[in-house]
């Protein structure tokens, strides 16, 4: 089999693999992006509405657009790029990791590098994941596939359209589905409150009259050949009440129901998954269970803002190179314990000396939060947070004096985050 | 009109159909097999739970029983000529009482009376060694190594595919609505508008044998479906086990099963509920929390948050829960297979053997072929391949390079030789080569699936459908690029 060495290997050309390819190479050091799709991107080039890199750039782009301004770099880069290469398994466990490849273009062949990022992204949701009972005719779809289809290929999956779920993908699409000619009938959340963002609500749902039904829940699919209508049931107290069900006629069912990090191939590396994220279990450098093994973007925790995944890859790289100097080897990490409604922190290491970045999410929703931060009984940190609620992700920054060291039992005492 | 004339026409593609198909095609006899749906194996072969019974569950007084024994015998060799997913994996009843261990003893002797091979009652020790992860309450049980699993339509599709090679015709499309004697042939017209004359009729048509049975003057009888639903779960699962777990069996049926299927997923169910609509294949919330009851009651670690799909078939069952395979009292020359409930996969070889000698009884001449060719070339799969086996086949097709299906690894090469074979729908393809039946469930795969059947058949992409008839999946192109660019 054909072998290729490189310093760095990057798998996934999305937000996050182009943006921590990019550092890396910057340093010199020799480095490899794979892809399984023919593109670069990931998928920002079906997101083809605005929204991208308020935080990063200061301005509005739209998806493709965002993603173009990496592509660029990694084009004037020496690295070397793989499209239409899937990753098919890897060997972590060793100074000198192994990577093999596949494709119509290449063959099979192994690249053999000091160190990996994992940048695969993740999947949606879909109906089974949910057991809707019904029926199982032609016409249901996730969000982002019918997206692709749409923006990518121009095609158009229906004319009679329920959204189930209220996430940002299912809300854009209600008004790029509007804008095509086709009539959304409902979006359908089981939560009380919805899941998207305030002005996708307004944008995509509000200017369109389209109804959003929260604690409502889709109980039943019909149609033999092609989806014919389904039933919507209002939840009481938590429960369906099924004497309010009501049926709206419609011809395509799309999933907007959430996305899961896309962990095949780090699993059947033997790398350990944090089951809160379904990412794998990272450090504060980044680095996963496997030594010179990195992840960033949604493989590691799903992001709704691709600003904060370029930025996470940013932090990735610059460990990396830390990594591969010998600069981290030997650091002494703290653990983070996750305390009352939060959802998850991530990493869940602290380290001493410098400021530590963590992302988190909320279990909860509510105006004015607070969030202590503890080491053992003493508080060393609070932050009021103007709105929290599940589906935004938030991000805090701990200064090197917020910490003491503190030494007990040989192991620095952990930090406990909660949220109130 | 002027129709094309046959010595046999079977009517309905299922495992029962197929085996006949392919029976009848080593002898020199020319053979039709027609099938409404727009591909073979649709009807309820596709939706079940995929095992190769051992034959213990009923006595030999039912001709299902010994059916069912001799098709299970037969598996190793269709296997070995055919390539379709198939292992004898083993089947285990498990008993958590003294009482059910009553039932056990006597499953045992009925088994033994039957004939089935190497079979054990298990003390608690052993089969706890056997199936470590069932419920530690389990006091005992029975334990039939010969029982297996198969893929059902990779099996009925490999069964076509070889009656085809011996010289059946097949037609898909072709809803039977009449039959009508004339002479010596019967004239078989379809609701499609075409017609065709056999000698010979047989009525393999599943759910529908007693609407067929009545077009064709034949035996008035009614087919009870009795929906069963199935929920599948991810790769590795949790709680997979080794071989096929049964409970003790109810009155009818044989209870909720966990399945490790033949491609390495979990299977649960199948649930046991009359219907009176052959056309109900709807799964409900009330059985999901039945299934799931009964499954982790046995296997405790199985987890419905791993569940990708879920989905229900219909067993044609007759009064009298008996298979009904005799030629027809009333019109000669027309053969009922009617009533093929469970064990009608296991059965299915066998009821090709024994179509064929109501046949020869009913005086069609059976001279063997001496070109037959039992074997298939096996296909090439890249997710059952080393790396160095995928570097071979690639270099001979890049196509093979070409990762498709990322849940399942199915490469365009595979896609494109299920569409070679006739399979271009959704399903078909799914059916075929497993793209879309992963974890996603076609999320990533379908818009890829879609580009390469249009690329390859020339269908527009607005007219492929997941499975024939009114299951369209696109419903049109965006007017201003169908209006300035060409279709990719
Ligand atoms: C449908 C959708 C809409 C969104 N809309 C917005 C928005 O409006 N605003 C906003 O700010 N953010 C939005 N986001 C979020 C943001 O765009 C994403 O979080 C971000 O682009 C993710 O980048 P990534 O690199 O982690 O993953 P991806 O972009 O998914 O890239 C992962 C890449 O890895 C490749 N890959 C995976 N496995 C392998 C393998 N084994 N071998 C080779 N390649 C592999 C995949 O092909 C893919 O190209 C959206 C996300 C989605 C999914
Ligand atoms: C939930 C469930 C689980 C099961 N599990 C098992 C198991 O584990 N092991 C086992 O051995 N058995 C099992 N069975 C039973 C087994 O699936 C059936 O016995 C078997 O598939 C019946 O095959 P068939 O060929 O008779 O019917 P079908 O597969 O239905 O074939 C009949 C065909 O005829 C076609 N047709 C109908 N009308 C016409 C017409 N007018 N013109 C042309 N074509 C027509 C239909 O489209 C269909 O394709 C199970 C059944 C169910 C429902």
């Amino acid at each position: 089999m054909q072998e290729r060495n490189y310093d760095v290997v990057v798998i996934g050309a999305g937000a996050a693999g182009m943006a921590s390819a990019l550092k890396v190479a910057e340093q010199g050091l020799k480095t490899a992006i794979v892809d399984r799709e023919p593109f670069l991107g990931g998928i920002l080039p079906q997101c083809i509405h605005n929204g991208f890199g308020v935080h990063l750039f200061k301005e509005e782009l739209t998806g493709p657009e965002f993603a173009e301004r990496f592509i660029q770099e990694i084009i004037k880069s020496d690295i070397d790029i793989y499209l239409n290469t899937t990753a098919t398994s890897m060997a972590v466990h060793q100074p000198i990791k192994q990577i093999n490849l596949c494709s119509s273009q290449h063959g099979v062949f192994r690249i053999n590098a000091r160190a990996i990022v994992l940048a695969m992204g993740c999947r949606e949701r879909n109906r089974g994941n949910l057991s809707i009972p019904g029926t199982r005719p032609a016409g249901i779809f996730t969000a982002g596939l019918a997206q692709r289809l749409i923006n990518i290929d121009g095609y158009i999956p229906g004319k009679r359209v329920v959204i189930v779920g209220s996430g940002d993908i299912g809300l854009i699409m209600a008004r790029r589905l509007t804008w095509t000619g086709a009539e959304v009938l409902a979006v359908v959340e089981i939560l009380p409150y919805p899941s998207g963002i305030t002005r996708n609500i307004v944008q995509c749902l509000n200017d369109f009259n389209i109804p959003l039904y929260l604690s409502h829940i889709i109980t039943k699919i019909e149609g033999k050949d092609r989806v014919e209508a389904v039933e919507i049931t209002p939840l009481e107290n938590g429960a369906p009440n099924y004497a309010k069900t009501f049926k709206v006629a419609c011809d395509t069912l799309l999933f907007s129901v959430g996305l899961v990090p896309e962990n095949e191939l780090t699993q059947s590396a033997g790398i350990k998954i944090n089951p809160e994220t379904g990412g794998p279990q990272v450090d504060t450098r980044l680095m996963t269970s496997a030594e010179g093994v990195f992840a960033c973007g949604n493989v590691l925790h799903v992001h709704d803002l691709v600003d904060w995944v370029s930025d996470e890859a940013q932090r990735c790289g610059k460990e990396l190179i830390n990594f591969l100097q010998g600069k981290t080897e030997k650091i002494e990490q703290g653990k983070i314990v996750v305390g009352s409604n939060l959802k998850y922190v991530l990493p869940n290491k602290y380290r001493l000396g410098e400021a530590n970045r963590f992302s988190m999410r909320s279990l909860i929703v509510r105006d004015k939060a607070t969030l202590v931060v503890r080491q053992g009984e003493k508080t060393i940190r609070q932050f009021t947070l103007r709105h929290v609620k599940p589906a935004e992700m938030f991000h805090i920054e701990l200064k090197p004096e917020d910490f003491k060291e503190v030494v007990i039992n040989g192991e620095l005492l952990p930090i406990e985050f909660s949220l109130s | 009109m002027n129709s094309k004339v046959y010595d046999v026409a079977i009517i309905g593609a299922g495992c029962c159909g197929a085996s006949i198909a392919r029976k009848l095609s080593a002898y020199e006899i020319s053979v039709i097999l027609l099938e409404k749906c727009v591909d073979v194996g649709f009807g309820v072969t596709k939706a079940n739970s995929g095992i190769i019974h051992a034959g213990f569950h009923h006595p030999l007084t039912s001709l299902k029983a010994r059916l069912e024994i001799r098709g299970n015998l037969m598996f190793d060799q269709l296997h070995y000529e055919l390539g379709f997913p198939f292992k004898r994996v083993g089947i285990i009843v498990v008993a958590f009482s003294v009482e059910e261990m009553k039932t056990v003893e006597h499953l045992y002797a009925q088994g033994v009376a039957n004939g089935v091979p190497r079979m054990e009652i298990c003390g608690r020790e052993r089969i706890l060694s056997l199936e470590p992860q069932l419920n530690s309450d389990v006091v005992g049980g029975l334990y039939a190594p010969t029982g297996g699993i198969i893929e059902p339509y990779r099996y009925v599709f490999a069964l076509v595919e070889s009656a085809q090679k011996n010289g059946v015709d097949v037609r898909t499309h072709f809803t039977v609505e009449q039959g009508i004697k004339d002479g010596d042939y019967w004239i078989v017209k379809s609701r499609e508008g075409e017609e065709i004359r056999a000698k010979y009729v047989v009525n393999s048509a599943g759910l529908f044998a007693d609407e067929v049975s009545k077009s064709f003057n034949a035996e008035i009888y009614k087919i009870i479906p009795r929906k069963g639903e199935e929920f599948l779960l991810q790769r590795n699962a949790r709680g997979l086990p080794n071989h096929v777990i049964f409970p003790v069996p109810g009155a009818h049926t044989k209870g909720i099963l966990v399945i490790p299927t033949v491609e390495g997923t979990l299977m649960v169910g199948p649930t046991a509920i009359e219907t009176d609509d052959k056309y109900d294949i709807e799964t409900t919330s009330q059985n999901l929390e039945t299934v799931f009851m009964q499954a982790t009651y046995m296997v405790p670690a199985i987890s419905r948050r791993e569940i990708i799909t879920s989905f229900a078939g219909l067993r044609p069952t007759l009064k009298g829960n008996d298979f009904y395979i005799e030629p027809s009292k009333i019109q000669p020359h027309f053969i009922h297979v009617a009533g093929i409930q469970s064990p009608g996969l296991t059965a299915s070889p066998a009821i090709g053997e024994y179509v064929k000698d109501i046949l020869k009884q009913e005086g069609l001449q059976l001279v063997e072929k001496k070109n037959y060719d039992p074997f298939l070339p096996h296909p090439i799969k890249v997710r059952e391949l080393s790396l160095e086996q995928i570097e071979q086949v690639v270099e001979k097709d890049p196509k093979y390079g070409h990762i498709v299906c990322r849940c399942e690894n199915i490469s365009e090469a595979e896609i494109i030789e299920a569409i070679s074979k006739g399979h271009t729908t959704l399903d078909g393809i799914k059916f075929y080569t497993r793209a879309g039946m992963g974890r996603c469930q076609g999320a990533f795969c379908t818009y890829k699936i879609l580009k390469i059947v249009s690329r390859e058949t020339g269908i527009p992409i607005e007219k492929i459908t997941k499975r024939g008839d009114n299951s369209w999946i696109i419903f049109k192109r965006l007017q201003a690029l169908a209006e300035n660019t060409p279709e990719t």
